[in-house]
């Protein structure tokens, strides 16, 4: 067996069992994606998919990490385990990153059903790092029940933790915006649950009844056209189906004031109810979703080391090249290369 | 993926409410390119020791203006020594006689910055210190 093998083996059982220090060191294998993590979550993942992986996001400032040490009250209160993955962004100038989430949750420093790690988005643009799914895979398999996963200070599109999570909680400031925020499509197009958060501020109630009355109306036909059956995902020919996009949802609207507790309580009871709903089957879509865009990344980044590889190296560097100059345009390049991996003459 | 940003924990033991000078260090630290965990204010031993485990830190520095130094540095090296943290580099900053410093390093202090130290220098402190990242 391989060192990496060994080692990844080794950890993983380890972390399984309750060592909290492998844990650790195995979730900074899965963020530096060695030979290691790839090995851990091989040997994992049968033995996941148990816990809840709720989704936190919304804009800078609006309360995400507050309102995740709130939650982390509530969820202990009732016995539960649950981790943090808290995600914040890297400079896109030095690589570096300052890591800030944890300053409102370290009360939970001698409690063991607790465990939060901040990862830095490392250059990943979707509101997540790139390796958020499997350090989530990984604290599944650790044993905790719920993981809450929460983003970067998101903008309007960024929607990529609706993929990796089973339920998506957008929060929201009061007086961040009119209705006509509230029918822009993106971000709150994919919340599971929206939450007004900072509820003692002026204006929460009247941002809550807005969202309310606009996220609540019905999609229109060719929205629902789009998603004609829960099974369609499933059993759909590649191409036809929409496991790759969201289902339009129909968002429950709480209000919560983070800072003192209010409305969590109430919060943990929607994802509860969440949760069973998806346990009884609403949530395939989200799940198959969620294996997909897992699998095409990986299936990416070996297709683009077998192009930067010693076999077909050189072949790449001169049909990139060719772009550049505008000697070849992309499409016929992107059919020569793949040409040049399969052997089958290219397209067109 | 051979990009490996070292990550630090910046945490202020103790009770004196001057996190400044941590911030400006956190800040410049990320500047260097580190990965920087900032925990805030009126950190305890355990609660330090819990996020370097749970961050998989390579290095904790530890800002201190209280006084209290004698008695709270110590009792995070032992902390994250007892929780198998061996080989995490912990270096401290703030407002240290000089005549304490050996005591510290005895104590599993790597290095003790003094006021005027820049953020070059303890960046490069630390790069040349911290432990080799695992494959």
């Amino acid at each position: 067996m391989s060192l990496a093998a060994t080692r990844a083996e080794e950890l993983a059982d380890a972390a399984v069992a309750g060592d909290r220090r492998a844990l650790a060191r195995l979730l900074t294998a899965v963020e530096n994606r060695t030979p290691t993590a790839e090995a851990a979550l091989r040997r994992l993942y049968p033995n996941t998919g148990r816990a809840h992986l709720v989704g936190i996001t919304g804009a800078p400032g609006a309360g995400k990490s507050t309102l995740v040490a709130a939650l982390i009250a509530e969820v202990r209160a009732a016995g539960r385990a649950v981790a943090v993955v808290a995600v914040d962004p890297s400079s896109p100038i030095t690589g570096g990153a300052l890591l800030g989430d944890r300053v409102r949750m370290q009360a939970y420093a001698s409690d063991d059903g607790v465990f939060i790690r901040s990862m830095a988005s490392r250059g990943h643009a979707g509101g997540l790092a790139a390796t958020s799914t499997s350090a989530a895979t990984v604290l599944d398999a650790a044993g905790f029940d719920l993981v809450l996963l929460e983003t970067v200070g998101t903008g309007q599109s960024e929607v990529e933790v609706a993929a990796a999570a089973d339920t998506t909680v957008v929060l929201e400031a009061p007086e961040m915006g009119d209705e006509v925020q509230a029918i822009k499509a993106g971000l709150l197009e994919v919340a599971d649950i929206v939450v007004v958060n900072k509820g003692d501020r002026p204006g929460a109630q009247r941002t809550a009844a807005q969202l309310r009355a606009m996220l609540t109306s019905t999609a229109s036909p060719r929205v629902a056209a789009a998603y004609p059956a829960d099974a369609a995902g499933a059993g759909g020919a590649p191409g036809e189906g929409h496991a790759g996009r969201p289902r339009p949802k129909q968002p429950e609207v709480l209000i919560t004031t983070a800072s003192t507790g209010e409305g969590v309580p109430a919060l943990l009871v929607a994802l509860d109810r969440h949760r069973a709903a998806g346990r009884a089957g609403l949530a395939d879509a989200a799940r198959l979703a969620r294996a997909e865009a897992q699998v095409w990344a990986i299936v990416s980044e070996r297709l683009r080391e077998r192009f930067h590889g010693a076999a077909s190296g050189q072949v790449t560097e001169s049909t990139l090249r060719a772009v550049a100059e505008h000697r070849l345009d992309p499409y016929s390049a992107a059919d020569r290369l793949l040409a040049s991996i399969t052997g089958e003459p290219a397209a067109g | 993926m051979s990009e490996r940003p070292i990550k630090i924990l910046i945490a202020k033991p103790g009770l004196d409410g001057h996190d400044r000078g941590a911030k400006v260090l956190a800040r410049g630290l990320r500047d260097e390119g580190f990965e920087v965990v900032y925990t805030g204010l009126r950190q305890t031993p355990e609660m330090i020791a819990t996020a370097a485990l749970q961050e998989d830190v390579d290095v904790v520095g530890l800002s201190i203006l209280s006084g209290a130094h004698m008695t709270l540095l110590p009792k995070v090296t032992r902390l994250l020594r007892e929780r198998g943290l061996d080989d995490v580099l912990v270096t401290a900053g703030g407002i240290i006689p000089d005549d304490d410093i050996p005591a510290l390093e005895e104590a599993g202090i790597a290095a003790v910055f003094g006021p005027g130290t820049t953020i070059a220098e303890v960046a490069a402190y630390i790069r040349s210190h911290v432990r080799p990242p695992e494959g």
